[in-house]
């Protein structure tokens, strides 16, 4: 008991610093705890049965609302495949349990709240340090374990431990690599290499133009003024799952728009990219990658549904507002002998959103 | 164990019979369990409605985790092609990956797994913003401050793992929202300087989508997150018990002291009722309302999108700050691009995100405050701080605000451009705005609890002097009552002295200066002398007023010709908190008629 007071003397002893804090010299006194005040169901006896039957009712609610959940799993099938059946499976499964759940709940709390006892406890707070002795002990514990194995003291050991340690993480790091693939793997030479691939998509000189996702080729003369089609290379549709319908598709989409060409800004160098006031953008925004896919026909803009970017058909796709940065690359098209859209060649840059070894 | 054995030999019943007694024994020989039971069975929780925000978020995430396990027995996590066959009959036939296709077979052919898979949807969303809530509640009170710092980052991790299980989820499903959600989050990658091609083409093993994305969200989804946001709970709540839990101020609560109710009977009853109430509520939620129809988006496809794309709402934040970014940021380095439209939003999201996990050491440092702190503030005690919160949550709501700046300006009939450029406006003065209110709010209602403390409350009994003149009787607050606005603590600036060397470090300055800022407005906590002094003051007051009323109470009753007997005396009118209406000062219920005479008289 000695030993007890002796620590307690020296917790007493510590005494952090208050920093900023404000010393009031004359603090104003805690009143104490008030008089305890009774319920209802303390002073009277009917309050107390009536809480008593409230508890067991809830509880026995309880029960009735998991057989009614029981019930309904067999009661409601869902085996047609209307939405109707699926909803009523749904609701009243779901009703079951949700009043299963709630009855036991709010029971078991109206217990606790109106019956057990609700005298108000008071637990004297210690320092969360432990106490001076018990430090000095962890302290020194440390001590004599550095002392017993040298660690301080044999300082190669202990450096080429870390090292050792560290270099250990290496090979885990490096297996990671094996999350993308490397090249010539699936028979492509540069299927490792993420900015060959994200520089070219699979449009190429001839490629004709054709309609997503049924992959038929498109006629000039389909494309009247106004309309704006959805557009895939038409060899596309023939790839499998397997042969990167998915990766080609994302960043092969082209939207195409005939407007009249008086209404077309066009560069010198882009002049021939157009045909007959039919010009092919990207699909992908440049921002981060969403499909642009809502075109405004009276304004001849369009706009990303995921950040509000806006590009001009008029004047090279250039960005009017939104945070995309830079205009969606245009497809440079013409038309084969049988009167087809076809491509002149894949996009002359990147498509989709910027990355560092852009250029 | 000796007891119990004394018992047996006794011949007693053991405490809760004979069964339970053996049962304890044979665990306690086995595990010392009495000694923890000891510890934590009669363990004494404060009481206060605001202490159950934590909880929603542990019970929600319960239910996350027990509605999840039911989930994964028949999800398939594969991005492989196949065709779905079962009773969805729009989408028989059509080739879906098989992560689709099985979240449309939980949906559709198996009974009760729509609704399984909507109190998962419906308890995560509760997680979050139990999560969310919870830690406003821990800021605004500063629960943070020390011993509880640690457990403020740890919670922060949890938060953020949160948002990661929330994401990884609603990936999973792989339907066109969640394949756009991806979309978004590969540009975003890309778009990070240096590091963000090969993230990406490593994180989707190839090109996006890739065939691997489904899988590997899945393993993080199911197993690493899961474990460690359990392990993060587990320390969360040991630390809660060893700092155990802090209170508000009131009669008898101190710093070194917790009042309440014992853990045991009250709080596992109170706290395991209360699971069964939120898993009930989301069961309930996920009876009626419809998450996620996936199936109405269909399987993803790169090429089409829907008007009015949203993130689930906790992502919101993320997406708005991308919306807000300004167009034409892309800055050409030699070979390179920096993508500022990108990495503009990120570092504003990380240095929004390390400011508040690191907010408590902040605060600390200005104080320099190296005492522990039971007692949770009333956020109008701590004006700045509260200032500093609501100038976070207003920044925080724009960007969130942000990611439907689509839909506010087609439902409010407004132009994008209107919509982006006023929340691009907001988001800059809306905190400074908010911060500067609120400030000035917190000192006023300090103002308003000192005026209460010091001359009482106002009693709404309205006193005609003799000279005419109306008073508003002023009432004594309840000692105990009292006693939670008096009890506070504050700062003072910090004024710098220079160091050993002479010189006042560069930091000091700064300790100092931004010390001004937060305390140089501040409410001094009341001294036991001036508190005695108003009482007294206040009794006082009371005694005259009451005088003068007795006299022209008295008064009134002669001019009506009442005789003394007759004459009405006030009621006790200093205690209770009822106002006394004027009516029942001076009349009878049967002396009505007297009272319309004594007002015309009045006239």
């Amino acid at each position: 008991m000695a030993h007890d007071d002796d620590t307690q003397a020296l917790e007493r002893a510590y005494q952090p610093s208050r920093g900023l804090g404000v010393a009031v010299s004359d603090p104003a006194e805690n009143p104490g705890l008030p008089p305890h005040r009774e319920r209802m169901t303390d002073k009277d006896p009917r309050a107390e049965k009536a809480a008593v039957r409230t508890v067991y009712t809830l509880f026995y609610l309880s029960l009735a609302g998991s057989i009614w959940a029981v019930a309904a799993y067999m009661l409601f099938p869902i085996e047609s495949g209307l939405a109707i059946d699926i909803r009523h499976n749904n609701m009243y499964i779901g009703i079951g349990i949700a009043f299963a759940l709630l009855a036991l709940g709010i029971g078991a709390i109206h217990w606790s709240k109106a019956l057990m006892s609700d005298k108000e406890y008071i637990e004297h707070r210690h320092p969360t340090r432990g106490k001076d002795l018990t430090r000095e002990a962890a302290v020194k514990a440390f001590s004599d374990a550095n002392d017993d194995s040298g660690f301080g003291r044999r300082t190669v050991i202990r450096n080429s431990l870390i090292a050792a340690v560290i270099a250990s993480i290496l090979p885990g790091v490096t297996l990671f690599r094996g999350l993308a693939p490397h090249n010539n793997s699936h028979g492509n030479p540069i299927a490792g290499d993420p900015v060959a691939l994200l520089k070219h998509t699979m449009w190429e000189k001839g490629m004709r133009l054709a309609r997503d996702p049924e992959g038929t080729p498109i006629r000039a003369a389909d494309v009247t003024l106004g309309s704006a089609f959805h557009v895939i290379p038409e060899p596309l549709a023939e790839l499998g799952h397997h042969d990167g319908y998915m990766e080609e598709k994302a960043k092969a989409i082209v939207l195409l728009m005939r407007l009249r060409p008086e209404q077309l800004i066009e560069a010198e160098d882009r002049k021939d990219w157009s045909y007959d006031g039919i010009v092919a953008y990207s699909k992908v925004c440049t921002h981060v990658g969403c499909p642009v896919a809502l075109y405004e026909q009276q304004t001849h803009h369009l706009l990303c549904p995921c950040h509000q970017s806006q590009f001009d058909v008029t004047d090279h796709a250039k960005v009017i507002f939104g945070p995309a940065a830079r205009p969606l690359p245009q497809l440079p098209i013409a038309v084969d002998d049988e009167g087809y859209l076809i491509a002149q060649r894949d996009f002359t840059e990147p498509v989709g959103p910027s990355f560092w070894e852009r250029h | 164990m000796s007891t119990a054995t004394l018992k047996e030999d006794n011949k007693q019943k053991p405490l809760g019979g004979r069964f339970i007694g053996a049962t304890a024994n044979y665990l306690d020989e086995r595990t010392s369990m009495s000694g923890f039971v000891k510890e934590l069975g009669r363990k004494i929780f404060p009481d206060h409605w605001s202490f159950m925000l934590g909880e929603i978020a542990l019970w929600a995430f319960v239910a996350v985790f027990l509605s999840g396990t039911f989930l994964t027995f028949f999800f398939q996590a594969s991005m492989a092609p196949t065709h779905y066959t079962g009773a969805y009959a729009p989408l028989r036939g059509v080739e879906m990956t098989a992560a689709f296709e099985s979240a449309l077979r939980i949906s559709w052919d198996i009974r009760g797994g729509l609704l399984v898979r909507q109190i998962h949807h419906w308890a995560a969303l509760v997680f979050i913003a139990g999560i969310g809530i919870h830690m406003l509640r821990v800021f605004f009170t500063g629960a943070f401050r020390k011993p509880r710092e640690l457990n403020w980052v740890i919670g922060f991790v949890l938060f953020i793992l949160a948002l990661a299980e929330g994401f990884t989820g609603y990936s999973l499903p792989d339907d066109l929202l969640s394949g756009n959600g991806l979309r978004i989050i590969d540009g975003m990658i890309k778009g990070l300087p240096l590091i963000g091609t090969w993230t990406s083409f490593l994180i989707f093993g190839g090109e996006f989508p890739g065939d691997d994305i489904v899988g590997r969200l899945y393993t993080m989804h199911i197993l690493l997150l899961p474990l460690l946001v359990i392990g993060m709970i587990v320390l969360h709540l040991m630390l809660m018990i060893v700092n155990k839990h802090t209170q508000f101020a009131g009669p008898g609560r101190t710093n070194d002291n917790v009042v309440g109710y014992p853990m045991m009977p009250v709080y596992m009853s109170k706290m395991g009722g209360f699971f069964f109430i939120v898993f009930g509520v989301i069961v309930l939620i996920a009876s009626f309302f419809q998450i996620l129809p996936f199936w109405d988006y269909g399987p993803y496809d790169p090429s089409p999108i829907s008007a009015g794309t949203q993130p689930d709402w906790y992502i919101g934040f993320a997406d708005g700050a991308l919306r807000l970014a300004p167009p034409h940021l892309d800055v050409p380095l030699g070979n390179f691009t920096l993508s500022l439209g990108i990495v503009i939003p990120v570092l504003v999201l990380g240095l929004f995100i390390v400011v508040v996990a690191l907010y408590p050491f902040i605060e600390a440092w200005i104080t320099g405050d190296k005492r522990e702190h039971h007692l949770a503030d009333r956020p109008r005690n701590a004006p700045t701080r509260t200032a500093i919160g609501v100038a976070g949550m207003i920044f925080y709501a724009v960007l969130w605000a942000a990611a439907s700046s689509d839909l506010m300006a087609t439902h409010f009939m407004l132009t994008m451009e209107g919509v982006i450029h006023a929340l691009q406006a907001l988001l800059f003065v809306g905190p400074v705005l908010g911060y500067f209110v609120t400030k000035r709010i917190c000192i006023a209602l300090q103002k308003k609890d000192r005026e209460i403390v010091l001359h009482g409350y106002e009693s709404g009994r309205i006193v005609r002097l003799p000279g005419g003149e109306f008073i508003e009787v002023h009432q004594p607050v309840d000692v105990y009552d009292r006693w939670k606005l008096i009890d506070y603590t504050t700062y003072e600036p910090l004024v710098v002295r220079p160091n050993a060397k002479g010189r006042i470090p560069w930091h000091e300055n700064l300790r100092s200066s931004i010390s001004r800022w937060f305390y140089e407005d501040r409410l001094q906590p009341l001294t036991q002398a001036e508190i005695v002094a108003a009482d007294a003051h206040q009794h006082h007051t009371l005694a005259h007023d009451e005088e003068i009323e007795a006299a022209e109470i008295a008064g009134a009753h002669e001019r009506a010709g009442v005789t003394s007997d007759d004459q009405v005396a006030p009621a006790d009118l200093h205690v209770g908190e009822t106002p006394n209406t004027p009516s029942s000062v001076i009349a009878k219920e049967p002396a009505k008629p007297r009272k319309r005479k004594k007002s015309e008289d009045g006239e």
